[in-house]
């Protein structure tokens, strides 16, 4: 490995120091009580996000590999260095564009659930497929941590990822893991707490639009939206798909089921029972 | 040609996908774009579906999907 993992790597005496202190954990199972962030878990299918999310939250959401699997999305809690987290376990999803049932379940809650920060847990062994929903996700939120999982196995296929250089790119952390060995947790949960509580970073990835013209035509498109449906977040999202044509958005527009959706996430935000979650 | 008559041993590039919409959408989405490299990995009895690699993921597509794939055979991979 060029950089990073070390976590399979770490003796005896690495579990005192501060980041290795499994002890600021506190599991919550289903438990979510007062909490201060929400955090979201997605991934494209079968990368291991339930895995992830359990063992966040030592709970026992069913894990296995099948299409739709998680067709809800699940929720737990968890408790690090004071701080109470909800966590949300999404379905899997190859993109945040196409409309299948549950992919639209991950799709609303990123744009409009507004989670203070999103998992992002991707495949190490197949990541260049993979990288496709976590552009797609910077596109929406800049608050992101990369879960680079199943490191065992890409290891095993002799496959070296440049952790370091991987994170540059994009802008935001990349841990590397084994979650099903418990391998890497301190060092995602270090870098979920560094997103949730400070400002984002400023270098995030974004896919840029080269076109004036398109550009203008989002614009446009985008203030209207924000006329029409006021408090709805990522109106720039939404005016890209109108432009793209996509049926679903723009029966979502039609019959108004658009407001709900960004009602809905104000909602969630304002019930926040501590209320102390600073964005 | 397209990827629906691929031989099992020959490598090739996507160039152009003759689909619109959402199925469009998906098979980017699965990662088949122009420049993609793309081979046969498994086929059922039928031949439909099957198995392709792409990018170091499996998917597998009926013959009606495979046959909007415009692709190109990879030089040197031509089966003798």
């Amino acid at each position: 490995m060029t950089s990073g993992f070390q976590a399979s790597s770490a003796g005896p005496a690495c579990t005192s120091c501060a980041i290795y202190n499994s002890a600021n954990l506190a599991k919550l199972g289903v438990e979510t009580g007062d909490y201060d962030y929400v955090a979201a878990v997605a991934g494209n299918p079968n990368t291991g996000k339930s895995t992830v999310f359990n063992a966040l939250t030592g709970l026992r959401q069913h894990v296995g590999n099948w299409p739709g699997k998680t067709v809800a999305r699940a929720e737990g809690g968890f408790t690090y260095r004071g701080l109470g987290y909800k966590l949300v376990d999404l379905p899997g999803t190859y993109s945040l564009l196409s409309t299948s049932n549950d992919e639209e379940i991950a799709r609303d809650f990123l744009l409009f659930g507004r989670p203070d920060v999103t998992i992002a847990v991707v495949d190490s062994t197949r990541l260049e497929r993979n990288l496709n929903l976590v552009l797609q996700i910077l596109q929406i939120t800049d608050r992101v941590v990369v879960a680079l999982n199943l490191m065992d196995e890409s290891q095993r296929h002799g496959i070296t990822i440049d952790v370091r250089h991987l994170g540059r790119e994009l802008g935001v952390p990349v841990v590397p893991m084994a979650a099903r060995k418990g391998e890497g947790l301190p060092e995602l949960l270090e870098a979920v707490e560094q997103v949730a509580t400070r400002q984002p970073a400023t270098s995030v990835r974004r896919v840029k639009q080269r076109n004036a013209a398109l550009e203008r035509a989002v614009a446009t498109l985008s203030d209207k939206l924000g006329q029409a449906f006021p408090g709805l977040p990522n109106t720039r999202w939404v005016a890209l798909r109108l432009l793209e044509g996509d049926p679903s958005t723009e029966q979502a527009v039609r019959d108004g089921t658009l407001g709900d959706l960004g009602r809905g996430a104000a909602e969630a935000g304002s019930a926040r029972p501590t209320g102390t979650a600073a964005r | 040609m397209t990827l629906d008559e691929l031989g099992p041993d020959n490598r090739a590039t996507v160039v152009a996908l003759e689909i619109r919409g959402t199925q469009r959408r998906r098979l980017m989405d699965l990662g088949l774009l122009p420049g993609t490299e793309v081979r046969v990995d498994m086929t059922s009895p039928l031949g439909d579906p099957t198995a392709y690699l792409v990018r170091d993921g499996l998917i597998a597509l009926r013959r009606s999907q495979a046959r909007a794939v415009h692709v190109e055979v990879r030089d040197g991979s031509e089966r003798q």
